[in-house]
Formats: C-alpha cells, structure tokens, sequence
C-alpha cells in the first residue's frame, strides 16, 4: 500500500500539470475542438502580436519580475552577510515566518492603502509636512512603470528567500567557515560573501526560481498593483481567458504560452549570470581583499539594516491599515487615524463574509490535509525504503512553483470539462494541492529525516510494529513541525487566486477572489474586512500550530527542543 | 546444545566492501560476549543485522538463531531481541509510565495487571511512584534504568547492548553495569555486547575482537 504513495503521489501531482501544459499548447497553435473547427496555426501569435500596447505589458512583466527577483535576492543576502554574527539573527525566523504567511493579496491591498495618494502614508505626513490639504494627483498605486508591484513583491519574497538561505545555512558549517574567515582578518560582511555565500547559493537556486517564475507570472498582486492598460502579460491573458469573445481563448493560450517561454528565458539567464558570478567570484574571494576597512565594515550593516528595517515596517503597516480601514467609521483625508472606530461594518458584511470564509476554510484544511497524508506517506515510505529524493524528483517537486499558473490551468481546466470535473469540490482542492504539497514536503521533510532513527529501532526491538511504531512515536514526536508545515499548508492554500478561478470555474468564492475583485472598487472598508480576514487566518493558523504541542506537551519538556 | 544465540556463518558487506567475514558464534543462556574492535569495523552494524534493522546500505548473509529458532527472516518487532543504545531513547511524548507501558506486551490487556506489573518494574529500578514523571526531569542514571526496565518488559529472549555505558560517568557506570548483568543473569538472557572499553566486559565472558578488512576511509592506518 504504502509503495504506492510516491508514484500516486506524482501521477496526482504531475499529470494534469502536463497535461494542461498541453491543453494550453493545442490551442495557442489554433487547435481547440470544443471551440468547432480550428483556425490557423500561426493565427493566435499574429492576433497577440498585433494587440495594441502588447510591448508595454512584456516590458512591464519583465521590468516588475525580474527587478523584484534581484530586489529580494540582494536584500536576503545582505542582511545574511551583515548581520549572520549577530545574536538575533537566530531570532529572526520568528519575524520571518508570520511574514511569510501573509497571503500576497493581503499585502498588496495593504500597500496599496498605504502608498495610494490619499492613502495611510499621505495622511500621516499631510497636511503639515507636505501642504497636502486633499490628495495628490500621483500615480502611486498603478504606476506606469509597475514600481508599485515591483516593491510589494520584493516585500513578500525576501522573507521567503530569507528563511529557505537560514535553513541552508543550518545544513553547513557556516559558523566555522565564517569563524575562519575573521581570524584571517576578513571583515564580517566580505567574510560571509566569499566564504559561506558561495556554499549556501546551491540550495537556494530552486526557490530562487520560484520566486522569479512568481515574480513575472503574478496575476492577483498584478490586478491590484499595476497599471491596467496595458496591465502585465499575465493578467492580460487572463482578461482574454474571460472574454465573452470564445475566438479570444486562442489569443489568451498564445499568450499563456509566451509566458511560460519567458519564465523559461528568465530562468536560463539567471543561470548564466550566476554561472558569470561564480567565476568572477572566485577570483574575488582569491585576490584577498579583506573588506576590513570601516566602510566595508559599516556599509552593508546600515544599508540592509535600513532597507530591511523599511520592509519590515511597510509590511507590518499594509497589515495594520487593513485592520484599521475595516474598523473606521468616517475617516476624511487627511486625518491620521480615524476619529472614529466602530464595528458596524464588520457586523453588516457577516452574512457576505460567511460564504466565503467557509469554502476558503473547507478548501484549505481538505487541500492540507490531503497534502500531509501524501507527504507523511512518501517520507514514510523513503525511510523503510532507505533512500531519498533525488535532485530530479526535488525539481519535479518544484515543477508547480516553476511553471506560471495560467500557463497550465487553463489546458487543466479543458481537462477537468472533459471528465466532468470542472467546478467540483475534488477539482478545486486537488488545484490548490498543487501548490500546498511542495511547501508541506519542504517544511516537513527535515525534521522527518532528522528523527533519531534509533527511537524506530529501540520501538521495533519492544515490538512495535512499523505501523505502532508510525503512529505512536514517530508522529507524536514530531507533532511540532507536523503541525507547522500544515499551518504553511494552510495558508498556502488561503493565497490561492487563480486555481480557485479556473478550477473551481466561477462556482466558488474565497476570501482572495472575493478581496481581489472588490480591490478595484472604492469601498475601503469593505475592502479591508476581506483583506484583514485574509491576511489574519494564517496567523492563526501558525498560533495554533505553535500553541497545540506546547499545551499537549506542557508536562514534556523533553519535546521542547524538537523543532 | 541449545543455545540462547546462535550466529551461524554471518556475513555483512556496506555497499561492495567486506565489513565482517564469517563470523560463527553460540552463547548460552547467561552468557555475555563482548564485541571489539575499531569504529567504523561494523560492529553496531552487526548488533543492526541481529535485530533486524540493518540500514538497506547494508547487506548481509547468514544465520541468526533464538534458542534454536531461526529469526533471520522475522520482522525485528517478532524477533524479540532487546537493543540498548548509548543513550536511554525514552520516548519524549510519554511518561515514564508510557515509556514502559509501550514496552509491555499488548496481550497483557487488564489495565490493573499492566499498571501492577510497570509499578513492579519501577520498584526494581528503585523509582517507585514514578510512573507519572516526565522523562525529561530524570537524572541519567534514572533514565538509563528506566531504558532497561522498559526492554526488559518487552519479555525478550536475547540482550544486546551498543556501548550502553559510554555516556555515563565513572561511578554511575560502575552501578548501571551491575544493574544490566544481574538483571540479565537473573533472566538467564544472552548478552551480546559492543564496547571500546574491556573494562566493561565481565569476567569469564568470550571477547570476539573484529578487525578491519578494508583500509579506512579516514586513512587511519589500520591492519588489513
């Protein structure tokens, strides 16, 4: 039964993946049999090439996802390399996480509320610093040059990349090299870049990519961030997926297309400049520049030290005003804060919201649960087998977070129609597992190997059974990190937009849809109960995770340390 | 002759490479061997094989027989064979009850029988009224007892000790090494041992001293 688990767990995972990535190729070359008879190959590239402003959303996607990749990268290291030595570098997973559970809609209404020009910031420096007496005429939110997006998703993958660089870190002896490094004069920040970068840059690649592949396929943050006309490739495609004009399918694949192919590109080409960095960095490190001087000593520090104290403060902010806006009463430009809370607004929006709120919560525990039973199965199975995932499944595992959502759900949604799935519950939870399976496998899969494997021997040799032995010491042990990796689980799925779209073909509504059409309008308190609820059920999905074993556990302190 | 262990022509390789060459050895009811040799020779290995959990980077030949019965082919939790590591294992989720509980055999069904027989247990490891206490809170001592009382409640027909007493200081060793050996000699277990220390094997036991068969990988010169 349990040598099942993996290859099930793959065909599940895998084959409608591929098989959408078809479904969206058939008919960007002009071949859709629902659609009657298929027009020319060649058709739908002319159709997209001849769309007005297509230039401007390719220049926009590329500028936004690859600038907010680069912003994020250079921040995650730089504060590894400025602060590492530091005792509360050790601290900061604990910041990171709640950071990380955010859904991305929620920041980005959050940031949008912030940055807009009658938003929390304006208000707060208006009147008396700026002379504002009624919003500026600025294009803060929606800027032509997507600087908006580009920040917020810069804000939402640091974290990301921070956590993935702290964990890698753990897996080798950075404190040692790093140690070394100092005796020989190296100054903190040049000792941390030319002697532990270099080891921990492997492990990161594969989320790297992710984030890239994120940062130029995002339609939910794009929806509420960028300009509109154009607005990025993706986001247009979907528009086109959406036209009542059924002949636009062919135009949207196309597009789809495209952005699958310049992921790809994006891809090769961070792998050609790591390639060029590498090497040049090699000669660095062996020039024995120590970087000891005050100014290589001080500058990383106040740099990733402000730039990351200011991401901080900003996501923390966006987080707060959507709390704020979903509890004022009458809030006028340019009050600071709100004369007035009340909780009229939450009680009117109750029966909107309860809709809602429950098909978000039933998607996501069924999604997780289903994707801890998979995990736990394939771990199960690895450890009685006795050997690991390879670096190909691990790329095959990554494959959801690589490929751009609507590259493939689209060709999976055609699937989901021909065997009568589409719009069921089994179609929508199974398309937000996609994306929940890689993050619980991820979160799960090292403390599962790290378990003294000699407890399993020790339960064996009294008697127990494999299965005795699964269910009464292996799990019970590692209840902690069972329970955060579904709460990541869980709040993966919350964040799910456009899986919830196509798979659940328009049947369904979560918080995120719900929040991310009501973006555009103007009802900020609205706006702001869906987006709160949004942002805050994460976070308690992780208080949960955290208080459960403590309680359980309150009289073994023994399992304190097992993490 | 019966014996409580018998290893009949036992072989064991780590990938390609010979670990252990036919090795043969019978110890009767209450005897102990003890196993010696340098790190790395396939010594934990070998104790690993007997119980069944030999890591599949392993492989190994031959036979293992309880009181003439051949277990080669049982699953470890059917061979009843007792391991016990260097440290106790105690299970961190359940009390020092659990701990013992979990030990116990499942056919003993009568809560009142159970909770009598893990307070008896408890009596022999001079900690009764602990059965309610987190392991964590025990002194090493206490925790290495507990480890024992809990193999010992699993009712095994063989004893197998990987360096149990490496982690414990002169005195504590001293009186944990008397516990282990009269409690095994009053069950008339077989003990089959592994140590780097010769002071912890006791008198009149067999001494079997493995040695390398292939160079170190660390380059420590070894006899071939």
């Amino acid at each position: 039964m349990l040598r099942l688990v993996p290859p099930l767990t793959l065909l599940l995972f895998l084959g409608p993946v591929v098989a959408g990535l078809a479904g969206t190729l058939l008919p960007a070359f002009g071949y859709l049999p629902a659609l009657g008879p298929g027009i020319g190959v060649l058709a739908p590239w002319q159709a997209l090439l001849d769309y007005p402003g297509i230039a401007r959303s390719l220049s926009l996607t590329l500028a936004s996802g690859i600038l907010s990749t680069v912003l994020a990268l250079f921040l995650a290291v730089g504060i590894c390399a400025a602060f590492h030595e530091t005792r509360w570098f050790v601290r900061l997973r604990g910041v990171l996480a709640p950071l990380l559970a955010l859904p991305h809609a929620a920041l980005a209404i959050g940031f949008a509320f912030l940055i807009a020009p009658s938003g929390w910031l304006a208000r707060l420096i208006s009147p008396w610093l700026t002379g504002w007496d009624r919003p500026p005429d600025i294009a803060s939110v929606a800027d032509p040059l997507g600087l908006s997006l580009t920040l917020a998703l810069a804000m939402k993958e640091t974290p990301f990349l921070l956590l993935l660089m702290i964990a890698a870190l753990n897996q080798v002896p950075a404190a040692q090299m790093l140690r070394v490094a100092r005796s020989l004069g190296y100054g903190p920040a040049t000792a941390w870049l030319k002697a532990v970068l270099p080891l921990v840059y492997r492990q990161i690649r594969l989320p790297l990519y992710a984030v890239l592949a994120y940062g130029l396929s995002t339609v939910d943050m794009a929806i509420i961030l960028a300009p509109g006309t154009p607005p990025p490739l993706a986001v247009l495609v979907l528009r086109w997926f959406n036209d009542p004009d059924l002949a636009m399918r062919f135009q949207a694949a196309a597009g789809a297309v495209l952005l699958c192919g310049l992921v790809v590109a994006a891809i090769l080409l961070c792998r050609g400049i790591e390639t060029g960095i590498a090497r040049l960095g090699i000669i660095w490190a062996a020039a024995g520049g120590r970087g000891a001087g005050w100014v290589a000593r001080i500058l990383p520090a106040v740099l990733a030290g402000t730039i990351g104290g200011l991401a901080l403060t900003l996501s923390i902010l966006s987080m707060a005003v959507l709390g704020l806006w979903s509890l004022a009463g009458a809030w006028r430009y340019p009050d600071a804060l709100p004369p007035t809370v009340t909780l009229e607004g939450w009680m009117r929006q109750a029966d909107a919201v309860a809709m809602p709120l429950s098909t978000t919560l039933w998607l996501a525990g069924a999604a997780t649960l289903a994707a801890l039973l998979l995990v736990l199965g394939c771990l199960e199975q690895e450890q009685r087998r006795g050997h690991g995932l390879s670096q190909r499944g691990l790329w095959l595992l990554y494959a959801p977070l690589l490929v751009p959502q609507i590259g493939f759900l689209f060709g999976a949604q055609i699937l989901l129609v021909r065997v009568g799935l589409d719009g069921t519950a089994i179609a929508l939870v199974w398309s937000h597992l996609l994306f929940v399976l890689p993050y619980v496998f991820l979160a799960l899969a090292d403390p599962y190997r790290a378990l003294d494997a000699r407890y399993t021997r020790t339960a064996q040799c009294l008697g127990a059974g494999a299965f005795r032995v699964f269910w009464q010491v292996k799990l019970p042990i590692l209840l902690r990190p069972i329970l955060i990796a579904a709460a990541i689980g869980f709040a993966v799925s919350i964040g799910q937009y456009l899986p919830t779209l196509f798979a659940g073909a328009g049947r369904y509504a979560t918080l995120t849809t719900e929040a991310v059409s009501l973006a555009s309008g103007a009802n900020r308190r609205v706006i702001g109960i869906y987006a709160f609820l949004q942002g805050a059920l994460p976070f308690l999905g992780f208080w949960l995770a955290l208080l459960l074993p403590a309680w359980l556990y309150r009289h073994r302190s023994g399992l304190r340390g097992v993490s | 002759m019966t014996a409580g262990l018998r290893l009949c022509g036992v072989r064991l390789w780590l990938q390609d490479a010979p670990l252990i060459e036919r090795l043969d050895l019978a110890l009767g009811a209450g005897e102990v061997a003890t196993l010696m040799g340098p790190s790395g020779v396939g010594k934990s290995s070998l104790l690993a094989f007997l119980c069944g959990t030999l890591d599949p980077a392993f492989r190994a030949e031959g036979q293992v027989l309880i009181e003439d019965r051949d277990v080669t082919s049982l699953a470890p939790e059917h061979r009843r064979i007792g391991i016990l590591f260097q440290d106790d294992l105690l299970f961190p989720h359940l009390s020092v009850g659990g701990n013992l509980g979990f030990g116990l055999p499942a056919s003993l069904r009568d809560r009142a029988a159970r909770r009598a027989r893990i307070d008896e247990a408890l009596v022999e490891a001079d900690m009764a009224g602990f059965a309610d206490r987190d392991p964590a809170t025990l002194s090493g001592g206490q925790r290495a007892r507990v480890a024992l009382m809990r193999l010992l409640l699993s009712d095994p027909k063989l004893l197998l000790l990987d360096e149990p007493f490496g982690k414990l200081d002169a005195d504590l060793r001293e009186r944990f090494r008397h516990f282990v050996f009269d409690h095994a000699a009053r069950r008339k277990l077989p003990v089959l041992m592994v140590t780097h220390d010769i002071q912890d094997a006791p008198e009149g036991g067999q001494v079997i001293r493995l040695e390398s068969l292939t160079p170190s990988p660390n380059g420590i010169g070894l006899r071939r």
